[in-house]
Order: C-alpha cells, then structure tokens, then sequence
C-alpha cells in the first residue's frame, strides 16, 4: 500500500508541478488568465490529494496517526474558511496588504517546516546529515525574512505604521553583519545541532527580516512586496530540499523567480538598481537639484476641467496611488463611461510603478468597471499623449516628472515616466503643492499646459460629474 | 490709497482697457479704481456694470488724473498732458516703432509700462498682451474671409452635385497664424502655412494644417532664440517667393501675420502673386498696420483688385470681438498688477530685478529706459545638456552589465562545484531547481504588466505548496511536531484557499469594453 501511494504521489507531483506552470503561462494573456487559474487550483488539488493519500496509507500503521491525521483535516478545513473569507470580503485597495500579509503565511510555515526537520530528528548519516542541518537552517533563516518582512510590508501598507523609512545608522553593515552571523551559525550547526543554535537563527533572521522591510518607505513597496513574493518562494524551495521533495522545489522556484522578475521590472521602471531598493538607500538620497522657485502654478476649478473634457477630442488619464488611497475608482469610472458616451475617446495610461503593488492601478479600474483594453501601458500610451487634447493626472506625481526627462541632475534622472506635458491641457489632482513620495519637485506643475486642480480626488472628481 | 483709472478710448477703438469681472479682482489688490464715464461702451460694458463691480465712474479728466492709468491704445499728445506728473501708464506703446512717444512720456515724469514689451518667457505668458490679442485676431482673419469668399469651406457631395473644399494658405505660424489655421480646419477648409522657423512643424500638424517647408541649405536655417521670427536670409526669400507664386495659383483664401519686431512687415505676396489668384479669392493681410505683407494692401480698408481679388486690410481684427480682447486685455493686465503689486495693499511696487517687471518699464524717472537687458526665452531647444544625460545612465548601466556578468561566472561555478562534491539527491534537486527557475522567468516574462496583481496572487497560493511538506511531518512520533505541523498546515491552507479565490475574484472584473 505503501510503495503504491508513495509512486502515486511522485506521478502526481509532476503533474502537479506542469500545472503550475501551465498556470502561470495562462496568466500571460486576459483572455487565458482565467484558465490559468483553473490549472492552477487543479495542480493543487491533485498535489494535495496525492500527499494526503499518502500521509494517511501512512499514518494508519502508526499509533500518532489518528491524531495526526485529525490535526491535519481540522487544520485545512480552518485554514480554508479563514482564507474564502479574507478573500472575499478585501477591498481592492487593500490587495496589497492582503498579499504581504499572504506572504507571511508562507514564511511562518516555512520557519515550522524547519523547526521541525531539528525537532523530527532524521535518521541520516555522514555527509548527508550535515546537508540535512545545513537544509535546516536555510530553509528557517528564508522563511524568518519573509515572514517578518512580510509583517512590516503589511503594518506599512495598511497604515498601522508609518510608511517612512527607518534609518538606524549604519543600517548596511547591520545586513551584512547579520548575513555573516547567519554563515557563522550555520557553520556550528552542521558541527554541533543544538537547538540553542536553532532558536538564535530564528530571531536573527526575524529582526533581519523587520529590520529590511522598515527602512524601505512606501513608495518603493511594488518592489518590496514583488521580492517578498520571490523570498516566499525560495523559502518554499529550501524546504523542498530539507523534504527531498521535488515539487517544492519546483513550485519555490518558479514563484521564487516569477517575484525576482516582477521585482526587475519595478527597478527597470524606477530605473534605480535592485540593490539601492532593498538597502533602501534611495529614500536617503538627497535630492541634488533642489530649485524650489520654480514659478507659479495655475489653479483651475471643477466646472472648468469639465468644459475642456466636453470640448476634447481624446482624453488620457494617468492614475497613481492617490487615486487609490482617495477611493477615487469610481468616479472616475463613471467619468469615462459619460465622455465615451459623449464620443470623446477616453483611455488610461499606467505607470508600471503606479500603486503599491505591480498592477494594483489595473485591478483598481477593472473592480470599477473600466473595460481593459483602453487601459495601456505607459510604452502603448506614451508616443500618443502629444495628440491629446487632455491628460488628467489623478494622484500621480514622480511618474509624471518631466525632471527624470529633461534633468540631468535630478535625483530620478533617466526614470522612465509618463510625457504627459507633451499634451495639449494637463489637470493634476493634488491636494496640495506637496512634492511626491522621492521627494522631487516636480516642474510638470508650473508647465503654460498644466493646470492645478486642489482637494480630495473622489470629491473633485464628482464635482466635475455634476457640472458635466 | 492708489488710485487706477480706467480711461475711453479714441474713437473708432472698440474696446476697453479692463472688463467689470476684471474690475473686481483688481480691487482685491486693494487699489481704488475709476472708469470713465461711457469707456466701456464700444464693448458693451454699461457703465452701471462698473458700478456694481466696485467701481466709482467719474469724468474724463478725473479718470485721466489718476495715479495709475490702465488703456489700450498708446496716448495722443493731448492725452498725455492730461496725465499728472509722476503718474504711471500702462498700454500697448510699440517701444520699437515709436521713441517720439517715449520721449514725451519720460518728458511729463511719466512711468509708463508698455503691455507689448513683456518677454515671452514662460512665467509672463500670463500677462502676453499680444499672444491673447493674436490669438482673436487669427480667428476673427478668418471669420472675415469666410464672408468675403462667396463659397463653402468644407467640401461637400451633395444629391446637386459635388462642392470642392476651400484651400487656405496661412503665412507666419506664430499665435495668430495657429489661431487662423485652427479656426480654417475647423471650418473644413484645406490649411496649409509657411513659417521661417522649422520648429514650428509640428505645432501646424497638430491643429490640423500641411506645413509648407521652404527649402534652403542646412547650415542657413536660423532656429529662434526669443519666441518671434527673425528676419530671414537671401536665398530663404527667394526659395519663399517661388512659393507664395505657386501656391497663390492654387489657393482661394490667404491670409498672413507675418510681422518681425521692431521692423516693417516683410512683403510676401507681390502683385504679380495677386493677379495669379483666381476671382472671388480673398486676402486678409493682418500685417496691414505694419506696411503689410501683401503688395497692394491699404490699411483699414477693403480692397478689390482688377482680377477681382478681394485684399482686407483691417487693422482692428481684434476690436471686431471687442467683449472677449477686452476680458484678455484685462486679464494681462490684472496678472501683471499682481506682479507689480506683491503685497496686495494697494501700493505699485515695481521691482527692477524682475525680468519682466524691467522689461515693461520702458520709462521711469523722466528717462526712456528701453530696450531692456536681452531675455532668452526658456522654450528654445536645448541641444547641450542632452549628451550629458545620455552619458551618466549609459556608465551605470556599463558598470551594472559587467558586474552581472561576473556574477553568472560565480553562479555557474557555484553550481558546478556543488554538484561535484555533494552526495546523491543534491545534483538532481538543483538540477531540477534550476531548471525551474529558467522556466519561471521565461513564462512571468510573458505575463501582461495589467495582470501582475492577479500574477502575484496566484503565484502565492502556489506558493502555499508547502503544505505538502507540512503534511508530511504531522504524522511525525513527536507531539511538538505533530502541532507545529499542523500550525504550518493551518496558515499555508489560508494561503492557498485565500490565494486562489481572490484571483478568480479579480479576474472576473476584468472586461473587455467591446460589449459596451
């Protein structure tokens, strides 16, 4: 019974793991995204099946097994109610913390997958019992990171702590210091397992994890939360390693590299080196130059923005993460639903740096209702803003910045961003003259074509509603 | 408190220094301001509408006493001795065109601010008197035009027969010649326009006209360097000639504004061109008060020629609207007030610092203080700093590029010497991790950046996958395992289930707009 359910299980691994991956390469197009995630609730459910068939041929021989076995069915079906609850009950502003504090989940399991490897002893010898010690420490020190960086990210995105970043001194020789630690420990480990040992990596890889996270600020975290994602992976595949268990390692390793590629793509669009990001090195960067005077700015009011809407031809707005903080997705919708239907053409032109998660803008829209194909990426939408007749810039600011085009000395020089100043009219929403999250002063505001529109973006927004 | 007096017009000027919506913002600087009696009339602005705005109508001479004078039109002689010593006046004074008119100023002690001196910088833009008079007057060319052409602008099948679409030719693309091909399009007419300044291209395209280049050598083309034309070189003229001949021919309507600061109109159309145009064309030289761009043109008037070409030489374009030049006037006029007068107590300040503030003060102190210091405007291409942007990112990347390639050397040998000396399920587990890892970045790199929230979500419900290990273990001998498995168990299934069901959620508000 066994042998057969342990061949079993191997089989449905594979298939497991080839629908994971058939899963991610569905996501690639709207039209297959939902298939996608058919294949992957189908890998999971046969990987499931699978380990439980063969926990139970396994576990009925032995005398823990019924309690085992209980603990088991009672854990999945909590587990289970508690997540289709979270997920349906979010906000879709509040994906990202749902996602951080997901990603912490995974952490937190991967840190008791490897308390365990200690506590369930192993029946290794040799050089394989020093791997298995090594597997362990690993497989905890990743899993730590991720789940108190994870914490942060997610105390940091739903506000119950400042987004600013932290700044201990000599905050990189404290990473690098505690990465050295972490070799140190793992060494003695493989000499001596003692649980000591153990306990002292947990809380080094718990403060190093708090400590990472916190000195990264709020507008980096599409990048933190993207390399969290890949951490949970990789910590997933270490435990696949500790396990000799192949689909572990096949799954971490595909999440793993999915989050560094997502990650890659955020730095590319800050243009700002992965490195600087995670150090969170940028937030400290003082901004060279600085040239506050800049001239005057324009304000405009709600009644005006709407007369030069009707007047439009083709209208581009470009949404940022004050758009989602000001819950302004609904009217905004509402908004491009009256001026389509009035023949003015309406698209949306998103920054992939825009939010606080890598595509949050896109989900955002879509949960109002703004059908997918007029929202475009920046490279689709940036050669067409200088037709435009309007560009609405609602809680964008540095992806707007004609500064990281046209100055050199600016700290975001080279960043690649939206040219909303080559169009016609430029309306900004701002609630005030503040500059953005890199702290740059944004000369997009004191533009002949830019006009300034104060207050809260979902009050100014349905003020133009009314006055259309 | 500052008196500003708001002063009539010499007959035959419809229009008036400053509106009643204007009036009251001005007094919100906190000065105390007076209108002559009827000044408002040609625009249609009773007087009582002053009144109610916060304004005290008074007579000729009170209003002309004050110690601010706001008009349009520069003095006459009798107006300036109505003027009190020391006053200041603000209007159109054409600086360039008229040193008599400085003298007499800065002979009566006058300060006088000249509205078409401002720079075309971008922080004046706001009080460009002669931008938002172009601007109307460009249009209103046209509107003049389409009542002289004895046809229809835009061409037509109809059930009697097809009707070609008028072909336009606009000369000079500056404020009024954008304004003129703008109003032309719209109305449906073929536009083209001519314009010494190449850089000007785009802007014609972009409101819908055909921009005829003049083509001459490189090395001869001038790129501006203060917003306005220049004048242009010898073999520019020539090629522009041929030009104008050709499309003189061909068009029914021209109209042109070009003008060169400071100096006659240059001419454009001679009339040879004139007598090339077919009957019933129309002419609207909007030069006419500088000399003209079109031989044959009288300033003012209405001209027929012998091939019954019809030539407006109106120099009041603007003044045919007289409502809206009046409000733009006064705008211009408000925003520099507000310039003049930071503290908005009511008390004129001008500061010499400022490089508009000097460039408008064109007398001061009983002395003509014009032309000002040249001002370079902001807009003109930039060519230097460009290399040096290009240069700093191109070295980080340099940098970044060897140093990931020294990091796939060490990767590469990291592996190799794993697999050599570890025993046996190692090779094979990172045989298969990074295979895996290949496959994962070939497969996300595909992914839609709009579908990245939903990527991220299910690659965490994926990533739950680790209950697989915890499973494993929970039948471990060991209670301490057996509950932490479960724990592990417990929040990897939250994972899992939350993972996927908040994609499928998310997926299905993605719609496409096709049902609409």
């Amino acid at each position: 019974m066994i042998p057969f359910a342990q061949a079993a299980a191997d089989a449905a691994y594979i298939v497991a793991a080839l629908l994971f991956i058939l899963s991610l390469a569905g996501l690639s197009k709207h039209e297959t995204s939902r298939r996608g995630v058919a294949f992957g609730i189908a890998g999971m459910v046969i990987a499931l099946a699978a380990t439980v068939g063969l926990t139970a041929a396994s576990g009925w021989q032995l005398p823990q097994g019924s309690l085992g076995l209980t603990l088991m069915a009672v854990a999945v079906l909590v587990g289970a109610a508690i997540g289709l609850w979270r997920a349906r009950v979010v906000e879709m502003t509040g994906m990202p913390e749902l996602i951080a504090l997901l990603h912490s989940f995974v952490g937190l399991a991967a840190v008791l997958v490897g308390w365990n490897g200690h506590l369930g002893g192993d029946h290794l010898s040799g050089a394989l019992r020093d791997i298995h010690h090594a597997e362990v420490f690993i497989g905890v020190f990743i899993g730590g990171v991720t789940f108190t960086g994870s914490i942060v990210a997610f105390l940091k995105l739903s506000a119950r702590i400042s987004s600013k970043p932290l700044m201990l001194p000599a905050k990189n020789t404290l990473n690098v210091l505690a990465l050295v630690a972490f070799l140190a420990l793992t060494v003695w480990y493989v000499v001596a397992p003692d649980l000591g040992l153990l306990i002292a990596v947990t809380v080094l890889s718990l403060l190093l994890g708090w400590h990472l996270v916190a000195s990264i600020g709020g507008g980096d975290m599409p990048v933190v939360v993207s390399m969290l994602n890949s951490y949970s992976g990789w910590a997933a595949a270490a435990a696949g390693f500790l396990l000799n268990n192949d689909l572990l390692i096949v799954t971490g390793a595909l999440v793993g590299s999915s989050g560094a590629y997502l990650s890659y793509i955020m730095c590319k669009a800050m243009n700002r080196s992965f490195l600087s990001v995670i150090a969170g090195g940028f937030g400290i960067a003082a901004p060279t130059g600085g040239d506050e005077a800049q001239g005057e700015h324009r304000e405009i009011d709600a009644a005006s923005v709407a007369e030069l809407l009707t007047s439009a031809r083709s209208v581009v707005i470009t949404p940022g993460y004050g758009m989602a903080v000001a819950q302004a997705q609904y009217p905004v919708a509402e908004l491009t639903e009256r001026l389509r239907a009035r023949g003015v053409e309406v698209r949306f032109g998103i920054h992939p740096v825009a939010g606080r998660l890598p595509g949050h803008m896109n989900v955002l829209l879509a949960e109002a209702k703004v059908p997918y194909d007029i929202v475009l990426e920046m490279d689709e939408i940036n050669d067409d803003l200088a037709e435009t007749d309007v560009v609405l810039v609602i809680g964008a600011n540095d992806t707007v910045n004609p500064a990281a085009a046209e100055d050199p000395g600016s700290p975001i020089a080279g960043m690649p961003v939206l040219r909303v100043w080559e169009a016609a009219n430029v309306v900004v929403f701002k609630r005030s003259m503040a500059s953005g999250y890199a702290g740059v002063p944004n000369p997009l505001f004191f533009r002949e074509n830019a006009q300034m529109l104060f207050g809260d973006a979902k009050v100014r927004v349905e003020d133009i509603l009314r006055a259309l | 408190m500052t008196q500003i007096g708001i002063v009539a017009e010499q007959p035959g000027e419809t229009r008036v220094a400053v509106s009643p919506l204007t009036t009251a913002r001005i007094i919100a600087l906190g000065y105390e301001l007076v209108v002559e009696s009827g000044a408002g009339a040609g625009s249609s602005f009773p007087d009582a509408a002053y009144a109610e705005a916060g304004a005290t109508v008074v007579d000729r001479a009170a209003a002309w006493a004050s110690d601010v004078v706001l008009k349009i039109n520069p003095p006459t002689d009798e107006e300036i001795g109505l003027l009190r010593e020391g006053a200041t006046l603000v209007g159109l004074l054409s600086p360039a065109l008229r040193p008599e008119l400085l003298e007499r100023l800065a002979a009566r002690g006058v300060t006088a601010l000249a509205m078409d001196a401002v720079p075309r910088i971008s922080r004046a833009q706001s009080m460009d008197v002669l931008s938002s008079t172009a601007n109307i007057a460009g249009y209103r060319a046209v509107v003049e035009a389409a009542n002289e052409f004895g046809r229809f602008f835009t061409g037509q099948v109809t059930a009697a027969g097809k009707v070609p679409p008028a072909k336009v030719l606009v000369a000079g693309a500056g404020v009024a010649g954008l304004a003129a091909i703008g109003a032309a399009s719209s109305l449906g007419a073929i536009v083209r326009a001519t314009d010494p300044r190449p850089e000007v291209a785009d802007q014609v395209r972009s409101i819908g006209g055909e921009y005829l280049e003049v083509v001459v050598p490189e090395e001869q083309k001038v790129i501006s360097a203060d917003g306005y034309a220049r004048a242009t070189s010898e073999t520019y003229d020539r090629r522009a000639a041929e030009l104008y001949s050709e499309q003189a021919a061909d068009v029914d309507i021209i109209i042109t504004t070009a003008l060169i600061p400071g100096r006659p109109a240059p001419r454009l159309i001679t009339a040879a061109d004139v007598a090339r145009m077919k009957p019933g064309s129309v002419i609207v030289d909007m030069a006419a008060a500088q000399g003209g761009n079109v031989e044959g043109t009288v300033p003012g008037e209405r001209v027929v020629t012998e091939n019954g070409v019809v030539i407006l030489g109106y120099t009041d374009l603007a003044g045919r609207m007289p409502q809206q030049s009046s409000q733009l006037f006064g705008t211009n006029l408000l925003n520099l007030l507000t310039l003049l007068t930071p503290g908005k107590d009511g008390v004129l300040a001008i500061d010499e610092d400022d490089v508009v503030q000097r460039a408008v003060t064109v007398t001061r102190d009983g002395a003509v203080t014009w032309p000002p210091p040249p001002v370079q405007v902001s807009a003109a291409p930039q060519a230097a700093p460009a290399p040096a942007a290009d240069a700093a990112p191109a070295a980080r990347r340099g940098l970044g590029s060897r140093a990931r390639t020294a990091l796939i050397g060490v990767g590469i040998l990291a592996l190799f010497l794993v697999c050599t000396f570890a025993p046996a399920p190692l090779p094979q587990h990172f045989l298969v991790l990074t295979l895996s890892v290949v496959i994962g970045f070939y497969v996300i790199g595909k992914v839609a950046h709009a579908l990245h929230t939903p990527l991220m979500s299910v690659t965490n419900a994926i990533s739950g996958i680790i209950v697989v290990g915890a499973m494993v273990q929970i039948t471990d001998g060991s209670l301490a395992v057996q509950l932490l498995a479960a724990v592990a168990v417990l929040v990897a299934s939250i994972n899992i289930f939350g993972g996927f069901a908040v994609t499928r959620r998310m997926l299905a508000m993605f719609q496409k707009g096709a049902q609409k």
